[in-house]
């Protein structure tokens, strides 16, 4: 009995010592992760999708609902509003940031941050400059198919459930758009003027 | 027979250098070694998660109970684990996003528990660490020559860790052993440098 009590106690200790320390770590670095996030993943599609912007989008930022919105202004006036969401791919969740022109509720571009898709397949979603420059200029609240869904999306060849992915986190991000869209504009107004 | 404390720590250097002598931990060092870089992160990291637990499983020792001691053992190497994995995910992130799922993965190298088990917990602090620091510095040395050379032969370039990417082989005129960088490759150039060992005699 004694023994039993003393294994129980030791697994006991240890376990709540380790989970202090890492619960009080993880909180010490949450903001240092959530910067790198931001610089490594969102940082360079963004930067690809608002190649030109007069600002700098990483900075002028706001939040709703724990979504992080980033605001470009454009050489010629218009004003971008860059957002993340997520479609399922082949190898798991494919990030997509999807950038709107609030003025015209069109998409500006779609550059995709992280996945797991096969290598020279599915990654080609994330190179490929054909594949992402098909979502540009369409209507920002509409639902994207590709060809063989009955949709317009031309997938990407050998990848056609990457495409899906892509296709389904991009009408996601207009379903969020729809919902969002007064809030959107009124930040982005505030964030630009 | 009682060692000494630099003998702990050499026998990892040569003698029991982990992937080669004691041919353990192969899965990461299949993994993670398609760049110099890549290793040698690879090999900190499990380096400072084998010193750490050796030393505390040997302070321990003597309070974990023996029935439950494996238990205990993954505890404390699952903790340090997520501690690194916390700390390159916010100082280094580009290592962690390359290295991926391989660090949680050293919760389960066999390296880190084998000396926990074998080692650490049958002997005093200072020999423990010694002895993970001398096992730890083997894999990253070895992790850092497999990846040296696979990269070299399938790229023609070598990313010195924390340094400048230098070209070593001039790919224009052939292609590159492209498969070197490959999972085949990962098993040639292991067993090759294997056999390479083997070659030295030992004492």
């Amino acid at each position: 009995m004694r023994e039993m009590i003393k294994m129980i106690l030791v697994i006991t200790i240890l376990a709540s010592v380790s989970g202090g320390l890492l619960a009080a770590v993880k909180q010490g670095t949450a903001a240092q992760i959530e910067a790198q996030v931001l610089k490594f993943v969102q940082g360079p599609a963004l930067n690809k999708m608002l190649a030109g912007a007069t600002n700098d989008p990483l900075n002028d930022r706001f939040d709703i609902d724990d979504t992080d919105f980033f605001v470009g202004k454009m050489p010629d006036g218009s004003n971008i509003v860059v957002f993340e969401t997520f479609g399922s791919g082949y190898g798991g969740p494919i990030g997509v940031m999807v950038g709107v022109n609030i003025a015209t509720d069109k998409i500006f571009a779609i550059g995709v941050t992280t996945h797991t898709e096969t290598p020279g397949l599915g990654s080609r979603a994330q190179t490929d400059p054909k594949f992402a420059r098909q979502f540009a200029d369409k209507n920002m609240v509409q639902v994207f198919k590709v060809k063989a869904d009955g949709g317009d999306v031309d997938a990407l060849a050998g990848a056609t459930v990457t495409s899906m992915g892509v296709s389904a986190a991009v009408t996601r991000a207009g379903e969020l758009y729809e919902k969002l869209a007064p809030q959107i504009k009124d930040k982005a107004r505030q964030q630009t003027s | 027979m009682a060692k000494t404390i630099t003998q702990e720590f050499t026998k990892g250097l040569w003698k029991e250098i982990p992937p080669f002598r004691l041919v353990l931990g192969l899965c990461p060092v299949l993994g993670v070694t398609t760049t110099m870089e890549n290793g040698f992160g690879m090999g900190l990291a499990t380096t400072f998660v084998l010193v750490c637990s050796n030393v505390l499983v040997s302070m321990l020792r003597n309070i974990i109970p023996s029935k439950v001691r494996i238990a205990c053992f993954i505890v404390v190497i699952a903790t340090f684990v997520c501690l690194v994995e916390l700390l390159m995910q916010a100082y280094a992130y580009q290592l962690f996003i390359t290295l991926g799922v391989f660090i949680p993965l050293i919760v389960v190298n066999c390296i880190v528990l084998g000396r926990a088990e074998a080692f650490a917990s049958k002997n005093k602090v200072i020999p423990s660490l010694a002895d993970g620091l001398g096992i730890g510095i083997g894999f990253t040395l070895s992790l850092s020559a497999l990846g040296a050379v696979r990269e070299i032969l399938g790229t023609g370039h070598v990313s010195i860790p924390f340094g400048p990417l230098v070209t070593l082989l001039d790919t224009s005129w052939y292609p590159a052993f492209e498969f070197m960088v490959k999972a085949p490759g990962a098993f040639v150039g292991l067993g090759l440098m294997l056999c390479l060992m083997n070659l030295v005699p030992q004492k």
